[in-house]
């Protein structure tokens, strides 16, 4: 003790050292590098194993799509191998020539602008109801499920009263269909769709019954053959004067088809509204209709708006299979165009379907989005 | 009570409301003003639209004739697209009024479909279209050779019954379409497309190189083509039977679209009678007695409507053959209008 | 007071019997109304009804048949059979191919790489959100039919041809010693479940661990292995043949069987992705960090603690998916593969007319195999669920 009080102190630390910077192996990019993705042998093969894959399959995708790719011209000769254009990537030109009956069908050129009034008040309804804090939802509710529909018709098929020439269905075609299906689909199959949620829920046994038998029929058999049965089928069914329309039929047999998964949506709704509200509603002598309507499915329908776009995208992604009963959507309408001579080529085919894949990805995409934005939404009002 | 009723006489009225009669077809496409066609839609020749939604060919010619002869306007006519599977059903349920689809009329159809043919518009028989480069001349060299076919169709039954009757060995490759078993055999997926020739010569021109096709001489089987309406409306098939053999009379007897005007003063009894100056012919089917004088007028003869739409004055190019008036060593024989 | 309560509970109980009487009414009267005017609209268009087309010759061909089944000998039902089976050979092979690929994937998104993760994400997106039947169609029209054409034929090493008619491999023909294989196959299957459970039951016991998958390994694959050498190799190859129009002969696997097959486990990959994703998620990181407490290494972690409670959540989801791939598989009609739909729906309703019979028996198809698949899974949910202590 005293040896050590006797040697005299050379140096003491009177203020802490200064914090040094971790190692630049462990922050900034390349710590996150070695923590993502290198940070044992196994990853470090994986990273570059999927890596390498990157590398394989992009560039040739990006010059196929956009480098080599032709965008205009007037036949397939633009498309086809040359010396000068060893390679051809995407044929954009077929497309080009092609877009307006990818879009409209065989819809009368002189009235397409009725479709595209169409398609403005489509998104402004779809605006309205899915911007959650847009003024006067309500009025965007009837505008959506009561006023676009007779809009809709009225402007599609025509109205000679109103100088508005009557186009047949037949002649419809491409995008126009599409979103005809898909949207009918939904608006459609929502109020049949709460009616058979709430009918499976019920203590009325033969109401019940039919709720499931409806429900567990129709989703244990494939798209295809609910259309088949409505386009084959259903003429026979129904009184030979009333001869509905083909389109008519296929939309019948899509909005059976979407009533039955909505309903299930629907049901998963009602089950998370909490008993409690039930009991308070009943408590009030609300009856049964009022008790629904006022206070269990605005709580339900909120909680499933995710759900319900889910299905709406599924739907959207189905109207393809309108083809077997002779309906010409969009996917149709390139198939069709693909066998076009003038346009023959070997990249035609696929530059057809990458325009519809995009097509279909950014609206599917797009939505999915959306949904679930609103599901974030939706669990953090709940948090609170 | 009362509402239970009501729904209970609702419900009856609905299982009832079947047994309302039908309208003879003729009343009811005079009412609709407008006649509704079953037609092919991906046939070119025989029935396509342009992208401006205008037919043409030689099965819409037909129901333009017969649009003529009611409305004296052949633009009186809604075409629907057909496809081989669903145009029985299109005209058993009433959606159209005349298939006029190149339809097979065989004894099957005939008794158990509930439809009628009316008459046989073009003799047509299957064919086999190959590749060049396969170095075939005649069907009888396909054994072993895969075919695509159509889904639906009579070519189906045909094919096998060929192929099994000359020992041969089949591989068929079966398509929803016409259009997918063409587009399958253009990208080499089949050695062999079979189908009505009629269609084959058609289809050919949709080929990405139709030189590089050939149709072998062979016809397999024998296809009458005709119009077909519903069974148990037989003045309604009265009235398109006659259109067709309108047509025929007014090529053997040299009425044209541009002469018909002159032949009115004709004074031969069988141009009088067939255009109305003589008889009240018209009126027995339930029409004008200027019928047959209309069809002419818009759309031409027989051999007109054939000419423009498969024969030399289009791109088919299809010889009459079995086609030709019986004048002429044809089967087309038209009935006589007295 | 009393009896004012009383009739009030009889009015409402009328009401519920009134309104269940009304809706059997509607339904009743519109399902009569139906059968009226079809039996109606039949008889006035002289279609023929009933199943007695079932034994009619059927007399068109089909590309691919699992049972024996010709153009002229067979009927309308043996059609109907080769169909059925086509459908149930594709869902049963998409099944397999889709639960590998989507584990993978579900598995992957989860994974720290950061990189391996956002490319399964990638393609859970892609996949989901591009229809089914346009990837269908990407898969046999723009990349089998590009396969060179038939005399360009790519020959495979182990003989065998590519080309855009399809694969044709070698064909194994299995003489009569092959039995005993078989018979090793099945030895070596029962002796390691045998295995299995007696090692868990010691595990169970002991709290030893007690490995023994190389020797299930050996049992399943070794046993008829050795069976085949002692029986001489009793399997022969019958090579595809190349001819003057078609390869003939061995194992041909169609390009339109192929592009269903691709396009169906591709798709549904992506929803068990999800599916097992959630799963995984489902079992709260408390059980992951309690058995890392006890010392269990990540692998065995994922093993014995992660995975069987993963899979309660997973199940029920995922045999929906499978039911949906089977349902999709009719969409085979795109391509003229010949499924249910194809061969019956399609060829079959056409050629006899009898569309209500027809869509009847394709409805009822579907329903049996959905209806089945539920009932088991009711039965695996009861089995399954947590028994609380």
């Amino acid at each position: 003790m005293a040896a050590m009080a006797d040697t005299p102190v050379l140096y003491v630390r009177t203020a802490p050292a200064e914090q040094l910077p971790p190692p630049i192996a462990s922050t900034g990019f390349i710590g996150w590098l070695r923590a993502n993705m290198f940070s044992s042998a196994g990853n470090t093969i994986l990273t570059l194993a999927f890596a390498a894959l990157i590398f394989w399959a992009v560039p040739p995708l990006v010059r196929f799509l956009f480098i080599d790719a032709v965008w205009s011209g007037p036949n397939r000769e633009v498309c086809l191998a040359s010396p000068a254009h060893p390679e051809p990537g995407a044929c954009w030109a077929f497309v080009r020539v092609w877009l307006s009956y990818f879009i409209y069908g065989f819809y009368p050129i002189a009235e397409r602008w009725r479709v595209d009034v169409f398609f403005a008040a489509l998104a402004l309804g779809i605006g309205w109801l899915g911007w959650l804090s847009a003024p006067r939802r309500d009025l965007g509710a009837l505008y959506f499920f009561v006023i676009l529909p007779v809009l809709s018709f009225i402007l599609l098929y025509g109205f000679p009263a109103l100088g508005l020439a009557a186009v047949p269905t037949n002649l419809w075609g491409g995008v126009l269909v599409t979103i005809v299906v898909a949207t009918v689909g939904i608006v459609a199959s929502l109020p049949i769709g709460i009616l058979l949620a709430l009918g499976r829920r019920s203590e009325l046994p033969a109401v019940r019954w039919f709720a499931i038998g409806f429900i567990e029929f129709v989703r244990g058999v494939p798209l295809i053959t609910v259309l088949f049965m409505a386009s084959v089928m259903l003429p026979l069914f129904v009184p030979q004067q009333l001869e509905p329309d083909k389109l008519l039929r296929a939309l019948i047999g899509v909005a059976m088809f979407a009533s039955a998964y909505m309903a299930e949506v629907v049901r998963g709704g009602l089950a998370a509204v909490p008993r409690g509200q039930y009991e308070a509603a009943r408590a009030l002598a609300l009856t049964y209709w009022r008790m629904m309507g006022l206070v269990v499915l605005p709580q339900a329908l909120r909680v499933t708006l995710p759900n319900i776009v889910n299905i709406f995208i599924a739907l959207f992604k189905d109207t393809t299979l309108v083809f077997v009963v002779g309906i010409f959507d969009f996917l149709r309408a390139i198939e069709a165009a693909r066998g076009d001579p003038r346009w023959a080529t070997p990249v035609t085919a696929t530059t057809g379907y990458a325009f519809a894949a995009l097509f279909y990805f950014i609206f599917c995409y797009g939505m999915a989005r959306y949904a679930r934005s609103v599901e974030v939404r939706l669990s953090r009002s709940d948090r609170r | 009570m009362k509402r239970i009723a009501t729904a209970l006489s609702l419900a009856l009225l609905l299982a009832f409301s079947a047994q309302v009669a039908r309208a003879q077809t003729l009343q009811t496409v005079k009412q609709r003003g407008q006649l509704i066609c079953g037609a092919n839609g991906t046939l070119g020749g025989f029935g396509l639209p342009d992208p401006q939604g205008n037919w043409t060919g030689f099965d819409v010619d037909f129901c333009r004739a017969i649009a003529a002869a009611i409305f004296n306007d052949p633009s009186k006519v809604k075409f629907v697209p057909l496809t081989a599977g669903n145009r029985f059903t299109a005209l058993q349920s009433g959606e159209v009024d005349v298939l006029s689809r190149n339809t097979t009329w065989t004894m099957s159809r005939d008794t158990t479909l509930g439809l009628d043919f009316a008459a046989v518009t073009f003799y047509d028989g299957q064919g086999f279209m190959v590749h060049k480069s396969l170095k075939v001349s005649s069907a009888l060299e396909l054994n072993g050779a895969s075919v695509c076919v159509q889904q639906g169709t009579t070519t189906e039954l045909n094919l096998a019954d060929y192929f099994r009757s000359h020992q041969m060995a089949l591989k068929t490759v079966t398509f929803a379409t016409a259009d997918e078993a063409t587009k399958a055999y253009d990208s080499g997926r089949c050695d062999s497309y079979t189908t009505d020739s009629s269609q084959l010569y058609s289809e050919r021109l949709r080929l990405t190189n139709p030189d590089d096709n050939i149709v072998l001489p062979e016809i397999i089987s024998k296809e009458p083509l005709g119009p077909a309406v519903r069974q148990g409306d037989d003045s309604w098939e009265d009235l398109v039977r006659w259109t067709h053999h309108a047509m025929l009379d007014a090529e053997e007897l040299g009425v044209t679209k541009s002469n018909v005007d002159e032949q009115l003063k004709s004074a031969n009894p069988e141009t009088r009678r067939l255009l109305g100056v003589e008889g009240q012919f018209g009126q027995s089917i339930g029409l004008t007695n200027d019928w047959a004088y209309r069809i002419v007028k818009y759309i031409g003869n027989y051999g007109e409507s054939f000419d423009r739409n498969v024969g030399q004055g289009s791109p088919l190019k299809i010889v009459r053959g079995l086609n030709a008036l019986w004048t002429k060593g044809g089967l087309q024989y038209g009935l006589p209008v007295r | 007071m009393n009896g004012a309560i009383k009739s009030a509970r009889y009015s409402a109980q009328a009401w519920r019997i009134g309104l269940q009487v009304l809706l059997a009414v509607i339904v009743g009267g519109l399902i009569y109304g139906a059968f009226i005017n079809a039996a109606d609209n039949l008889e006035r268009a002289h279609i023929a009804s009933g199943f007695g087309f079932w034994n009619n010759s059927a007399g068109f061909d089909i590309s691919q048949t699992l049972i024996p089944y010709s153009a002229n000998t067979s009927t309308f039902g043996q059609a109907f059979w080769v169909g059925l089976l086509n459908t149930l050979l594709v869902a049963a092979l998409g099944v397999v191919l889709a639960t590998i690929l989507g584990f993978a994937i579900g598995i992957a998104r989860l994974s720290r790489n950061w990189l391996v993760a956002r490319l399964a994400g990638f393609y859970v997106e892609l996949i989901r959100n591009i229809p089914l039947l346009l990837q269908l169609l990407f898969w046999y029209n723009a990349v089998l039919k590009a396969l060179p054409e038939l005399r360009g034929s790519i020959v495979l090493p182990t003989g065998g041809f590519l080309n855009n008619r399809g694969l044709f491999l070698p064909r194994p023909v299995f003489a009569p010693g092959f039995a005993a294989v078989g018979a090793a196959l099945l030895v070596g299957i029962a002796a390691a479940i045998v295995l299995h459970i007696w090692a868990r039951r010691r595990r169970e016991r002991t709290g030893a661990p007690t490995p023994v998958g190389w020797w299930i390994a050996v049992l399943i694959v070794g046993l008829p292995l050795a069976a085949l050498t002692l029986a001489g190799f009793p399997v022969a190859f019958e090579l595809p043949q190349m001819s003057r129009f078609n390869v003939i002969g061995g194992l041909e696997i169609l390009p339109e069987f192929a592009a269903l097959l691709l396009a169906l486990s591709i798709y549904t990959a992506a929803f068990i992705a999800e599916v097992v994703r959630a799963g995984i998620l489902a079992v709260p990181s408390g059980q992951t960090e309690a058995a890392q407490a006890l010392g269990l290494r990540s692998g065995t972690t994922l093993r014995l603690i992660v995975v069987p409670q993963a899979m309660r959540a997973i199940v029920p989801p995922l045999t929906n998916q499978y039911l949906n791939l089977t349902k999709n598989s009719s969409l085979a009609v795109a391509i003229g593969y010949p499924d249910l739909v194809q061969v019956f729906a399609g060829s079959v309703l056409n050629i006899t007319g009898q569309a209500v019979e027809v869509i009847a028996i394709t409805m009822a198809v579907y329903l049996t195999i959905s209806l089945v698949t539920s009932l088991l899974m009711n039965l695996y949910g009861r089995m399954t669920a947590i028994a609380e202590r």
